[in-house]
């Protein structure tokens, strides 16, 4: 399930009539994360965002997913009820593993972004040979 | 404008909010893998045009194959089936938050609709559903004659 974060500043707009509406929130998308072999996967939900919403940053162990989403509100149409709200999807790891960054393999399939990052081969321990003066 | 003040689940059913209530304190407690119990999977949002309406429900992961939509008069009903996580002596499960299993849900609509005439599609992991009252149902503008 996706969950709403908390947001740090109070981020809703003041309309003309006063009235004050919450502008779009922000999920944290519910993310499954196993390893195979050698490489970790991560697979996230993000209903409504088309594959050319969805952003992937990897910098310095850190791996920020983000997606966009595109309103759904049929045109000609009023709200009747809602029970879940749409928004955009935001959530950051931090990896612990050396991760082989040109073998990432990003995919965003039905609102499913599946994400497959290698683990770069070990550093071989290296012997420092010294030299007697 | 005039606009038709009409919620006819709030106004059939007085604990229709109280229901979403607790079908929304559950979601929040089983952690959201175990589908099946709530009863309330998936979330549905509701618009009402002129003699039809339209239905959207997050599904992410699912293909158009997997989702199987039936109408009978006032009820829609959702099924549908996750696919199987990956499994295997190589994998190694570090978090596990997405839906799983398989889910049903009806809902009662306020009015009749017209089975032939239901538009229902499934993009980037959402499904919306247009649906349109039959001709026969829809109120019937009728010519007043001065003699």
């Amino acid at each position: 399930m996706a969950q709403e974060l908390a947001k740090k500043d109070d981020s809703s707009v003041v309309q003309s009539n006063g009235e004050t509406q919450p502008s779009r929130p922000t999920f944290t998308p519910a993310v499954d994360i196993f390893e195979k072999g050698d490489t970790t996967v991560i697979i996230a939900d993000m209903p409504g965002v088309a594959a050319d919403g969805v952003d992937v940053t990897f910098e310095r162990q850190v791996l920020t997913l983000r997606g966009t989403v595109k309103a759904n509100a049929p045109d000609g149409y009023r709200r009747l009820s809602s029970e879940y709200r749409e928004g955009d999807y935001l959530r950051v790891f931090t990896l612990s593993d050396e991760i082989d960054q040109a073998r990432i393999k990003a995919e965003f399939k039905n609102g499913v972004l599946r994400l497959e990052l290698p683990h770069a081969p070990e550093a071989q321990p290296k012997k420092i040979s010294v030299k007697a003066a | 404008m005039l606009r038709t003040t009409y919620s006819p689940w709030s106004f059939n059913d007085p604990f229709a909010d109280m229901r979403r209530l607790q079908g929304a304190m559950n979601r929040l407690f089983d952690g959201g893998r175990s589908v099946e119990r709530s009863g309330f999977y998936p979330s549905v949002n509701f618009w009402t045009g002129q003699d039809s309406l339209f239905m959207s429900a997050e599904l992410p992961g699912l293909t158009d194959q997997d989702i199987e939509l039936t109408v009978k008069d006032t009820m829609i009903s959702i099924r549908g089936t996750y696919p199987e996580p990956e499994t295997g002596d190589e994998v190694n499960w570090r978090r596990r938050e997405r839906p799983a299993g398989s889910f049903l849900r009806s809902i009662e609509l306020p009015f009749r609709i017209e089975p032939d005439q239901i538009n229902a599609r499934f993009v980037n992991g959402v499904l919306t559903v247009e649906m349109q009252q039959p001709e026969d149902d829809k109120p019937k503008k009728i010519q007043i004659k001065a003699s």
